[in-house]
C-alpha cells in the first residue's frame, strides 16, 4: 500500500499552496540532502510534466531549495528559500524538461560540491507523499515511510550476507529490501527499509564490512 | 489493515465501534504508538486548521491578488442577511474558502488530503460544530473518520489533481467530510459510506484546470462546492437515502475516469478554465508570458 498512515491523508502541516508541488517538492529536496549527507554547493534540477508546467506558481522551485537546505514542510521561511540558498552558497539551476515521465510530478536532482555529486529522481504522488525512484543510475522504490539504509557495494557473493549479519546482531528488523546492480560484478545498490532508526555506530560497522563502498541513511 | 470501504464498515459493525475508532486502532498498530500519542498528533493538525480559519477571517490576499477576502465577504453577508441556503451551509462554505485563501497566500495549513482541497474538511467541521456541539475528542475523531475514507481512496485510486483531476482532490475531500459529518451527527458506519459515495458520485469527471497553474482559480470556490455538497450528502444519508452504486465501485469509477483524463486537464494549467481568454490573459499578466 502506497499510504500507510492516517497522517498521510490528514497532513502534512505545510506552507501552501500545493501538497504535491510545494510540500512534496520540499521532501524530495530534503531526501536528496540527507542522502548527500551535507548541504550541496550546487544543484541542477530537471522538472518534468506538471512540475515543469506549473512550478513557478506553486513555489516548487523554492520548496526544492528549502528541502536542500534541510527545511521541513511547515517552515515559515519556505518562500524565501531561494534567497537563503544563495546566501548559504548554494547555486541552483532549474531546467524545464520536455521529456515525458511516468509520474506527472517528477524531478531529477543532480547535486554536488567540489568533491562529489549525487543524482536522484523523486516523484510526488499526492498529498505531500513522495517516492525516490532512482539514485545514481540505480532504479529503486523508496517510500520514506520507514528509516532506510542505502548501501553502495561491489556485486560479489557474501556482500549481502555481511550486511544482514550485522543487522541481525543488533536485532534490527528488515521491513523491505531490494538489490540492484548496473552489471554483473560491478557496482550495486542495496536498499534496506528498517523498522527503527539505525545508530551511526552500526553504520560505521556496516561500512567496514566486506565489499561495501559507501553507506547513507534516511531517517523517517 | 482495511483496504476497502466495505472492509472498513464491516470492521466497525462487527466490533461495534465507530469508523474513527477503526482508524485510530490501525494507526496505533502500524506506527506502534499509544492512543495518547496518536490523539496528540491529530490535535496538532486540528489546531493548525483552527488557526488557518482564524487567519482567513482577518482577511488574506494571495501574492497575485487573484484570491482572498471572499470568506470575509460571506461572513458579512451572513450577519446582514439570511442566506438562502442556510446559516450552517454558508458558514461551512466561508470557512472552507477561507482555509484555501490562506493556502493560496502561502500561509500554513493542514493538507486534507491535499493543500488544494484543504478547505472542505475543516470548513465543514467548524460549521457543523456550531450545531452539534461536539467535545474536543469528537472533533479529533472527525479527522480520523475523514482520514479513514481518504486512506482507502489514496491506496485504491489517487488524491492528487496531477494524477486524477480535481475529482481526486476536492471530490475526495468533500466525500471524506460527508462521511465524518455523518459519524459526528450520530449516523451509522454504513451511512458514512453512503454519504461518501453520494458526494464522490457528484464530483466524478471534475477536471483540474488551475488558471496560470496556481492553486487559486478555481480551487478556492471548488472547496465551497465540495463542502456544501458534503453537507447535503450527509443529510441525505442520515435521512436513509442510499447510493445505488456501492462506495468502493464509485472510487473505482473515479480512478478509471482519472486515468482517461488528458494531461491538459490534470494540473498542468493548459486546459479548461486555464485555457479561456481570461484565463490566458491572467497568466500573461502574472508571469509576463503567453501560453
Amino acid at each position: 500500500m502506497k499510504y500507510n498512515s492516517v497522517f498521510d491523508i490528514i497532513g502534512p502541516v505545510m506552507v501552501g499552496p500545493s501538497s504535491s508541488h510545494t510540500a512534496g517538492a520540499a521532501r524530495i529536496g530534503k531526501a536528496a540532502r540527507n542522502l548527500f549527507g551535507k548541504q550541496p554547493k550546487w544543484a541542477k534540477i530537471h522538472l518534468y510534466e506538471s512540475f515543469a508546467k506549473t512550478y513557478k506558481g506553486h513555489g516548487t522551485d523554492f520548496a526544492l531549495a528549502a528541502g536542500l537546505l534541510g527545511f521541513e514542510t511547515d517552515d515559515p521561511q519556505m518562500s524565501k528559500a531561494l534567497e537563503i540558498a544563495k546566501q548559504n552558497g548554494l547555486e541552483i539551476e532549474f531546467i524545464e524538461d520536455s521529456a515525458s515521465a511516468v509520474n506527472p510530478n517528477t524531478a531529477r536532482l543532480i547535486i554536488g560540491d567540489d568533491a562529489e555529486q549525487l543524482e536522484l529522481v523523486g516523484i510526488s504522488i499526492g498529498g505531500g507523499k513522495v517516492e525516490i525512484t532512482e539514485l545514481n543510475g540505480f532504479e529503486l522504490r523508496l517510500s520514506g515511510n520507514h528509516p532506510a539504509i542505502l548501501i553502495m557495494h561491489n556485486d560479489r557473493f557474501g556482500a549481502i550476507a555481511s550486511v544482514t549479519k550485522i543487522l541481525a546482531k543488533y536485532e534490527i528488523n528488515i521491513g523491505h529490501m531490494e538489490v540492484n546492480r548496473k552489471d554483473v560484478g560491478k557496482e550495486a545498490l542495496m536498499v534496506i527499509e528498517v523498522d527503527q532508526n539505525v545508530d551511526d555506530d552500526i553504520l560505521k560497522e556496516l561500512e567496514e564490512a566486506d565489499h561495501i563502498i559507501q553507506i547513507s541513511k534516511i531517517v523517517s | 489493515m482495511f483496504r476497502t470501504v466495505a472492509e472498513l464498515v464491516e470492521i466497525a459493525e462487527k466490533e461495534n465501534i465507530l469508523i474513527s475508532e477503526v482508524m485510530i486502532r490501525q494507526e496505533m498498530d502500524v506506527k506502534e504508538k499509544t492512543r495518547d500519542e496518536v490523539f496528540e498528533e491529530m490535535e496538532k493538525n486540528l489546531q493548525v486548521m483552527e488557526r488557518a480559519i482564524d487567519d482567513a477571517m482577518q482577511g488574506v490576499q494571495s501574492v497575485t491578488g487573484l484570491t482572498g477576502g471572499d470568506a470575509v465577504l460571506v461572513q458579512k453577508y451572513m450577519k446582514e442577511k439570511t442566506p438562502l441556503s442556510g446559516h450552517l451551509m454558508m458558514d461551512a462554505v466561508s470557512k472552507a474558502m477561507g482555509t484555501n485563501e490562506v493556502n493560496a497566500a502561502m500561509g500554513i495549513i493542514c493538507a486534507t488530503p491535499t493543500a488544494g482541497s484543504a478547505g472542505c474538511v475543516p470548513g465543514t467541521l467548524f460549521a457543523v460544530k456550531e450545531q452539534l456541539n461536539p467535545t474536543r475528542e469528537q472533533m479529533i475523531r472527525y479527522l480520523f473518520t475523514a482520514g479513514a475514507f481518504g486512506f482507502v481512496v489514496a491506496n485504491n485510486a489517487f488524491i492528487s489533481g496531477a494524477a486524477g483531476g480535481c475529482q481526486a482532490e476536492v471530490g475526495s475531500a468533500g466525500a471524506m467530510s460527508a462521511a465524518a459529518i455523518v459519524e459526528m451527527a450520530g449516523g451509522t458506519p454504513q451511512q458514512s459510506s453512503e454519504a461518501f459515495a453520494i458526494t464522490l458520485k457528484n464530483m466524478l469527471g471534475l477536471v483540474c484546470d488551475p488558471v496560470a497553474g496556481l492553486v487559486e482559480v478555481p480551487c478556492v470556490k471548488r472547496n465551497a462546492a465540495g463542502s456544501s455538497l458534503a453537507i447535503v450528502s450527509a443529510d441525505l444519508a442520515l435521512a436513509g437515502v442510499t447510493s445505488r452504486i456501492p462506495c468502493d465501485e464509485v472510487i473505482g469509477a473515479m480512478y478509471r475516469i482519472g486515468q482517461q483524463m488528458p494531461t491538459s486537464l490534470r494540473e498542468t494549467g493548459e486546459g479548461g478554465l486555464a485555457d479561456t481568454p481570461t484565463g490566458r490573459l491572467l497568466k500573461e499578466k502574472i508571469f509576463g508570458m503567453t501560453m
